[in-house]
């Protein structure tokens, strides 16, 4: 990192960028560094994939509670305490035999981060983008997931205020599992439709 | 605008990128971005159309070079230095305290329920997705403009992007998820099993 930054005005290291910009702005009291330490601290370590993982097991469990889920998802998420920004508008998509559903954002990066936290590079990346609504098969097939020609892809391009997460297909053989240990099999990708378990 | 940002169905970028055990952040910086960037939000200066818009507005050179927080770090720069907030020029609104912060996490866009707002199209409809190509800020995106695609649900009033993002006005409207066939997008390439559903306002969609 031994950049020469002599002749330059701004310096081009972000990290010395953002440093600045929060200086300048805790300086003019515009920011004040303890809101910054709680949001990272909230994305770090308290909002993420457990959470829809946790929604995902209850669904699983209790048909009433998928039943609520599959009407009104910011309701039923709600019960399970995970309501933030990005997610007032949740709807929940089931997956089944016949539809496999995927989520994007073509147009940035649209995510619901109450239930999946802040979004992987991979979901912000330009091919998953661009790839996903014309090409949906060969992503999954990139994903190691195959999905039989006699399924029905449906992919949710985000476009609007909704924000979208999948209710995988419950594996076979975990009759005898608790909600807990449901929830441990649910991953990220599977939750966002590129993956199966 | 037809920017860069709007990639659906673009080719030629590559293989999705893969990594496991993915931090929530890469740098510290990254962090710190993210954060500044909510703490600005929540002052309310500018809307969350107006914050794409900035970044829509990158030179598409910059937009594909720069990662994902640099664009960030880059749209506050650009942000903050337009509205003057460090020239003295600065609204006297309170910053996001640490306390705020661990609650305003709810509030977000307001409430989809408005029985005032009427639906111009109806579940089921099939609808045609016009082709505009605005200069300005728009969410309809480029491949799915002249197509023809069924209502599928109905997600209730938002405020309309192509205006909100330049303040002029909210234009609140319905909002539903359409559903387009592959192959009315993409041809005879698409599986003819397969669609895609894109959310679009009333304004984006007339009857086919």
């Amino acid at each position: 990192m031994a950049h020469d930054h002599d002749h330059q005005v701004v310096p081009s290291d972000p990290a010395l960028r953002v440093k600045a910009l929060e200086s300048l702005l805790v300086e003019k009291g515009l920011v004040d560094p303890a809101a910054l330490d709680v949001l990272v601290d909230t994305f770090e370590n308290k909002v993420g994939p457990r959470h829809g993982a946790r929604v995902v097991a209850r669904a699983w469990a209790d048909p009433e509670y998928k039943k609520r889920l599959l009407e009104d998802a910011p309701m039923a998420i709600a019960e399970l305490g995970y309501t933030s920004g990005q997610g007032e508008h949740m709807v929940v998509l089931e997956n089944t035999p016949e539809v496999h559903n995927l989520v994007v954002c073509t147009l940035c990066s649209c995510y619901p981060w109450p239930v999946l936290g802040l979004p992987p590079v991979w979901y912000k990346s330009a091919a998953y983008r661009s790839r996903a609504v014309i090409d949906p098969r060969g992503v999954l097939r990139e994903f190691g997931t195959s999905v039989g020609d006699d399924v029905e892809v449906r992919v949710w391009d985000s476009t609007a205020e909704l924000r979208y997460i999948v209710l995988p297909e419950r594996p076979v053989g975990t009759e005898n599992l608790t909600e807990e240990d449901l929830a441990a099999m649910v991953t990220r990708n599977a939750m966002v439709g590129v993956s199966k378990l | 605008m037809n920017g860069i940002h709007d990639m659906g169905g673009m080719q030629g970028m590559g293989p999705v990128p893969h990594e496991t055990d993915e931090p929530v952040f890469h740098a510290e910086w990254e962090g710190r971005v993210f954060a500044i960037n909510a703490a600005l939000r929540a002052m309310c200066m500018w809307n969350l159309d107006t914050w794409r818009y900035q970044i829509e507005s990158l030179a598409p050179v910059d937009y594909l070079r720069l990662t994902y927080y640099e664009r960030w770090l880059r749209i506050n720069e650009e942000l903050v230095a337009k509205h003057g907030l460090l020239a003295g020029a600065a609204k006297a609104v309170p910053a996001l305290t640490a306390a705020a912060a661990a609650q305003r996490l709810g509030r977000g866009v307001p409430s989809s329920d408005d029985p005032a707002v009427k639906p111009v199209f109806a579940v089921g409809e099939h609808v045609r997705a016009r082709n505009i190509n605005p200069i300005g800020h728009t969410r309809l995106p480029r491949y799915a403009r002249g197509k023809v695609g069924v209502i599928a649900r109905d997600h209730g009033v938002y405020a309309f992007p192509d205006t909100n993002a330049h303040l002029e006005g909210e234009h609140r409207q319905h909002v539903y998820s359409v559903r387009f066939a592959a192959r009315e997008l993409w041809g005879e390439q698409a599986s003819e099993k397969d669609s895609v559903y894109i959310d679009m306002w009333d304004d984006y969609l007339e009857r086919a």
